[in-house]
This record gives structure tokens, C-alpha cells and sequence, in this order.
């Protein structure tokens, strides 16, 4: 177990040796893929705490996010910029004069992001499967709609411009390090054993004295806490946010990071959210001309992205790593081809 | 003349900040069943395969926009006369449909719910991402046929006929549905299937025909109905499947999901519900969408079976 532990430091170690020099020697381009990773992986994570480890299949994800990203840009966003934005109508009255640092703007983006999942959770979480699929989805549906006609909150279809690109690697390595952290504190935790106990089957794990109502709402909210920061991260790396950003396709996007690292498995949602992340922006080539005389098909990445992933989905359901997880046991076992564990629980 | 005269005297009413005559509330209303037998023609594909298959077609969306689109080449590209290219669009439609249930629902339909949720998901990005492709990201303008488009005036109120011919149609493809479902051998296969799976192939029924057919039934409606949305609505757009696609899946779980007639009336009352909702509170206009879904999760709470579901009681 000290073993583990100094083996674990050292990774760490290397982490920050690593983003020390990206940023000092990356171009903007790569650094922005790099952020886009660790982000991605911070809201598949909170995705798959609530889909894959406590199996309740939420397409909401979008709105939290919505959530997270609105509050963090409205409180970074300095006071002339906001004038600048909100030209149509005010913004009412004290939004328009607070300014807030980073680190707390993040911390109340999950709060409420957490509050909004406990509110429509209470209710929801009551149905199961594709009703609570799109139970959520519509509710995802109805923040975006309310920001988008919410005109002096959040400056409605303009969305908001000029949001201070506070996100580098620290914020966004950081972030990701604490919340892989957390979760897998968490999973391991009688908390987390109770989520896997309702994702196997909900009518034993009521009978074995788990209640559901409890521990599905709290699954919810911590998965939107990190959705908050996470879409907040985001917001703040863009620069720009608009209702449009948070439709479906953003949830799309994270459950399929989450369906290729493996529904339940933190190590293949990380390795996942760097690979989809990466591939997206390696298969771009595909939307400029490939073939000389024979004009570019702007879309044929998502085209191509798509198909790559129904594959994942039909033939290859388990994902990346199914429910397994990376140990430093299991990683040297395999370089010394002996048998994985010793035995016995640790 | 004199209808229009008394129809305006006939009655004002106040509702909602808004002054409503008889023929405005009317003529939301022939907007709304127009709006509703349209939704009612695509919701009855989800309530059809959720029937059989208790899947959620997600891609049911995406094939009712690829109708449009094919209808929409026929006519302006190939040139062909408008009823050629609609019989065309449908039957193309059709095998779209047949195609999606074995390429992406059939290998996987033993394997968890979520992961053939997934592919439904995966399968209407692929199809979105597809037309974006191939038909351009682009609004197009459907063609307009005057049969259906030109106006006709009643009273004081102008409208058009399509909004007479739409629910003429979805009634007469209904009756045809309800025949087809209740009496023909097929259709019973289609009950048999829907409940008991099992049961069904080990009493000879060819599950994997009837799904299809039923895949084929539900996108041959979808495609019917998509024309018609053109010919209303002629702006068309690759991503134009996914609102009416949620929107018609919530009027199958309110109707009571499985059934036909409730899909029917979960459409109406969708679509009435919305056309009259922004009639009488335009300054609500911006949250039409957003209509539907609080009407989803009221039901949901309140009757999670819909209007027509039976109670499905658990098993352990």
C-alpha cells in the first residue's frame, strides 16, 4: 500500500512536471486540445457516476453544464464587459456589479448546478430507464429554453462574448486530478457500494436496507456538482457561451466517452476523454479537400466519428475497460507476466 | 360577407392579455389539429416500436427528415411530378427505416437496454450527421404543390388547405393502420410479438420479418407525415427531425406508450396544447418548446403510464 502510495506521488510529480513545461513550450493550439482532454474528463466522470456506476441513465448532463458555465462566466465577467454584452436589456440588478475570482465562481457553478440536479432529481429519479432518460433529457432541454428567453440573466440567444480565458492547464489538469480523486474516494466509499448495489439490481438493493431515494438523488448531485465545474471550465476556455452550445449534442458527445472508456470505470473514462478528445481534432482533416479537384464535404468527420462509435457501441459493448480499473498492482503484474493479484482483498 | 360580420360580433373574449374573435380561435385551432395529426403520424412509429421492441427509436426523428429530403430531391432535382416523388420519398423512407432496425438494433437486441438506447442514439447522430453531409447543412426550400398550398378563404379567416387535408389523411391512414394491426395476419403477428417475444417465436411467428415490418410501417407513416411538414412548414434543415422527433416520442408516453389511438391522442394534445398556448400567451411564445416537456413530466409523475397505458405492475 506505501508502495502504491509513493508510486501514485510520483505520477503526480510527473503530472506537474509535464504541465510546467506544455505550457511554458506548447502552441495554443495544443494547449487547447490538452484543456479540452482534462475537462472531458472531469465531465465524464460526473456522467459516469450517475449513468455508469449508479446506473440510472440521465441525458441532462447538457444542462448542468449550462448550469456550471452561466454561473462561472457571469461572475468572472468584468463589469464593462457585461455593459458591453447586455445591450438589449440590463442585466438585472446585482449581477451587474459583482466580479468574483475564479476559484469561488467554480465552486458556486457545482453548487447550483447541484441544487437545480436535487430539484429536478426529487421528483424524477422515481422513473427508470428510458423514461428517466428522457425525463432528463427534456429537463436539460428546459434550462436551455429558459436561458434563452431569460434575456436580462443571461442575455438569451446572444449568448455572452468576452468571458476572461481564466481555463489554462493548472486550472484544468487541476481540476481533473481532484475530481479523479474524489470520485474514486467516493466509489470505494459504503457510498459508492451502495451505487453499484442499486446499478445491479435496485429491488435487492432496497431489500438489503439502501435507500434508493437517498442515494440516487446524491448520485445525481455530486455527478452535477462536476458537471457545473466542468461546463464552467469550459466556458471560461472558449471565451464565448451561448444557449445553442448546450444542446443535445453536448450530452451525445459525453456519453460517448463515457459508453468507449467503459460504463462503470473510471481509468477507461479518462482514457477515453483523451482519445475522443484527440481523435476529433486529428480527424479534422476530413472535412478539408482530401481528393485534389473534388470539393471538401464540410461534416464527413462527424460522419466518419458517428460511424467509429456505433462500431464501439455493436461490437465492442464493454468499452475500453468494462468495469476494470487501473492499479499500480495490475500495471506491474502485467510488465512481469505473473499472475495479476496475490489474492485476497487488499 | 355576412359570416364574416357575425363572426365578429359573435363573441370577444378576453384571455391572457390577448383579445381572441371566434374566427382567430378557430383558426388556431385548425392550425393546432394540423400541428396534432402531424405529430400524431410520427409519434404512432415510437409507439409502435416501443410496442415491440420497448426501444426508443431515437433515430424515428432523423428518418422523418430524411422523407422530407427525399421528397425535396425528387421534385426539384430529378424533376419528377410532385405525387411520383412523394410515392418515391415514402417507400424509400420505408426501407430507410428497415435498414436502421438491422443494422443497428438487430446484432444487439439481447444486450442491456442501455447499450441498445445507445445505439438508437448513435444511429440518429450517424443519420444527422449524414444529411448534413450530403444534403448540406443549408435551409432548402421545400417545393410548394398549390393542390395543397393555396389558400381558401372561410369567412373572414384565409387559410390554407393543407390544414383541411392534413387531418383528412392521418384519419384515412389510421383507419388503414387500425385494419392492418387488428385484422390482417400480420398485425397479429405484430400483437403476438408485442406481448410475448418468447411466446411468439416458439409459436412460428418470424420475429425478426415482423419487427422489421414494423420498423417499415412506423418510417412509411413518418415519411407521410414529413411531407406534409414540408409542404407546411417549407424551410427544411438537416437537424429539423430532432424537436419533432422528442416532441412526437412525448406524445407516445403521454397517450400511454404502445398504444396507437393513445400516440393519436397524445399528438392532438400536443399540438393543440402548443398552437393555443402561444395564442393566448405570445409574451410565453419563447417557451413553446419547452411546453411540451413540462407536459411530459406532469404525466410522468402523475400517470407514468400515459392516458391509454395499462398498469404494468413489476416483477423481481
Amino acid at each position: 500500500m506505501k508502495r502504491n502510495t509513493i508510486y501514485t506521488g510520483t505520477a503526480l510529480l510527473l503530472l506537474f512536471v509535464f504541465v510546467y513545461f506544455a505550457n511554458k513550450h506548447l502552441d495554443s493550439y495544443l494547449l487547447r486540445i490538452l484543456n479540452l482532454c482534462a475537462i472531458y474528463t472531469v465531465l465524464g466522470l460526473s456522467m459516469n457516476l450517475i449513468n455508469g456506476f449508479t446506473g440510472l441513465f440521465s441525458l441532462g448532463h447538457a444542462g448542468f453544464m449550462a448550469v456550471g458555465a452561466y454561473t462561472t462566466a457571469m461572475l468572472t465577467l468584468p463589469i464593462a464587459t457585461k455593459q458591453m454584452n447586455f445591450f438589449l436589456a440590463p442585466l438585472i440588478s446585482p449581477l451587474d456589479k459583482i466580479v468574483w475570482p475564479f476559484l469561488p465562481s467554480l465552486l458556486l457553478a457545482g453548487v447550483l448546478a447541484a441544487i437545480v440536479a436535487f430539484l429536478i432529481g426529487a421528483p424524477v429519479l422515481r422513473l427508470k430507464g428510458d423514461y428517466l432518460a428522457i425525463a432528463t433529457l427534456g429537463f436539460s432541454e428546459i434550462i436551455r429554453v429558459v436561458f434563452t428567453n431569460t434575456q436580462t440573466v443571461t442575455n438569451g440567444a446572444l449568448g455572452l462574448k468576452g468571458i476572461p480565458a481564466t481555463t489554462n492547464l493548472w486550472w484544468s489538469f487541476g481540476t481533473a486530478v481532484v475530481t479523479i480523486f474524489i470520485m474514486v474516494s467516493l466509489i470505494n466509499s459504503s457510498y459508492g457500494r451502495a451505487f453499484k448495489a442499486i446499478r445491479e439490481d435496485e429491488i435487492a438493493a432496497e431489500s438489503m436496507g439502501i435507500s434508493l431515494f437517498k442515494h440516487k438523488v446524491l448520485s445525481f448531485a455530486i455527478g452535477a456538482f462536476f458537471a457545473g465545474i466542468g461546463g464552467g471550465l469550459l466556458g471560461n476556455l472558449m471565451g464565448t457561451i451561448d444557449p445553442l452550445m448546450f444542446r443535445f449534442f453536448m450530452t451525445y458527445n459525453i456519453l460517448l466517452i463515457i459508453v468507449l472508456g467503459g460504463l462503470g470505470s473510471v481509468t477507461g473514462t479518462i482514457i477515453s476523454a483523451f482519445i475522443i478528445t484527440i481523435a476529433q481534432e486529428f480527424l479534422r482533416f476530413l472535412d478539408e479537400p482530401i481528393i485534389p479537384n473534388i470539393p471538401a464535404l464540410p461534416g464527413l468527420r462527424m460522419v466518419v466519428f458517428s460511424i467509429l462509435l456505433m462500431l464501439v457501441v455493436l461490437f465492442f459493448r464493454t468499452g475500453l475497460m468494462g468495469t476494470r480499473e487501473f492499479s499500480w498492482d495490475k500495471f506491474f503484474g502485467f510488465f512481469k507476466k505473473r499472475p495479476l493479484s496475490k489474492g485476497g482483498a487488499k | 360577407m355576412i359570416s364574416g360580420t357575425i363572426g365578429s360580433l359573435l363573441m370577444k373574449f378576453y384571455l391572457g392579455g390577448v383579445y381572441m374573435t371566434l374566427e382567430l380561435f378557430l383558426q388556431h385551432l385548425a392550425n393546432g389539429i394540423s400541428l396534432g395529426s402531424l405529430y400524431a403520424l410520427i409519434a404512432i412509429g415510437y409507439t409502435m416500436v416501443y410496442g415491440i421492441l420497448r426501444l426508443i427509436n431515437f433515430a424515428h426523428g432523423d428518418i422523418f427528415m430524411m422523407a422530407v429530403y427525399f421528397a425535396f430531391f425528387g421534385v426539384v432535382t430529378f424533376g419528377m411530378p410532385w405525387y411520383v416523388s412523394f410515392i418515391v420519398a415514402i417507400a424509400l423512407t420505408g426501407i430507410l427505416g428497415m435498414t436502421v432496425e438491422a443494422l443497428a438494433y438487430r446484432p444487439i437486441r439481447e444486450a442491456p437496454r442501455i447499450s441498445i438506447l445507445i445505439s438508437a442514439i448513435g444511429a440518429s447522430y450517424l443519420l444527422e450527421n449524414l444529411a448534413i453531409v450530403i444534403f448540406g447543412g443549408r435551409p432548402k426550400t421545400f417545393p410548394q404543390v398549390p393542390i395543397f398550398t393555396d389558400m381558401v378563404q372561410i369567412g373572414n379567416i384565409h387559410i390554407q388547405k393543407l390544414t383541411f387535408m392534413i387531418p383528412a389523411v392521418t384519419i384515412a391512414l389510421l383507419i388503414v393502420l387500425m385494419y392492418l394491426i387488428n385484422k390482417t395476419k400480420s398485425g397479429m403477428a405484430m400483437r403476438a410479438v408485442s406481448k410475448d417475444f418468447e411466446t411468439a417465436k416458439i409459436m412460428g411467428v418470424n420475429v425478426n420479418r415482423t419487427i422489421s415490418f414494423t420498423f417499415g410501417v412506423g418510417s412509411l407513416l413518418a415519411a407521410v407525415g414529413g411531407i406534409m411538414w414540408g409542404l407546411k412548414f417549407p424551410s427544411i434543415l438537416p437537424l429539423m427531425g430532432v424537436m419533432p422527433g422528442i416532441k412526437c416520442f412525448i406524445a407516445a408516453v403521454i397517450g400511454g406508450i404502445g398504444s396507437v389511438t393513445g400516440a393519436v391522442i397524445g399528438g392532438f394534445i400536443l399540438g393543440i396544447g402548443e398552437i393555443l398556448l402561444v395564442a393566448f400567451l405570445p409574451e410565453l411564445s419563447g417557451y413553446r418548446d419547452a411546453f411540451s416537456f413540462i407536459l411530459l413530466i406532469l404525466i410522468l409523475l402523475f400517470r407514468p403510464t400515459g392516458i391509454m397505458g395499462e398498469k404494468i405492475s413489476e416483477k423481481v
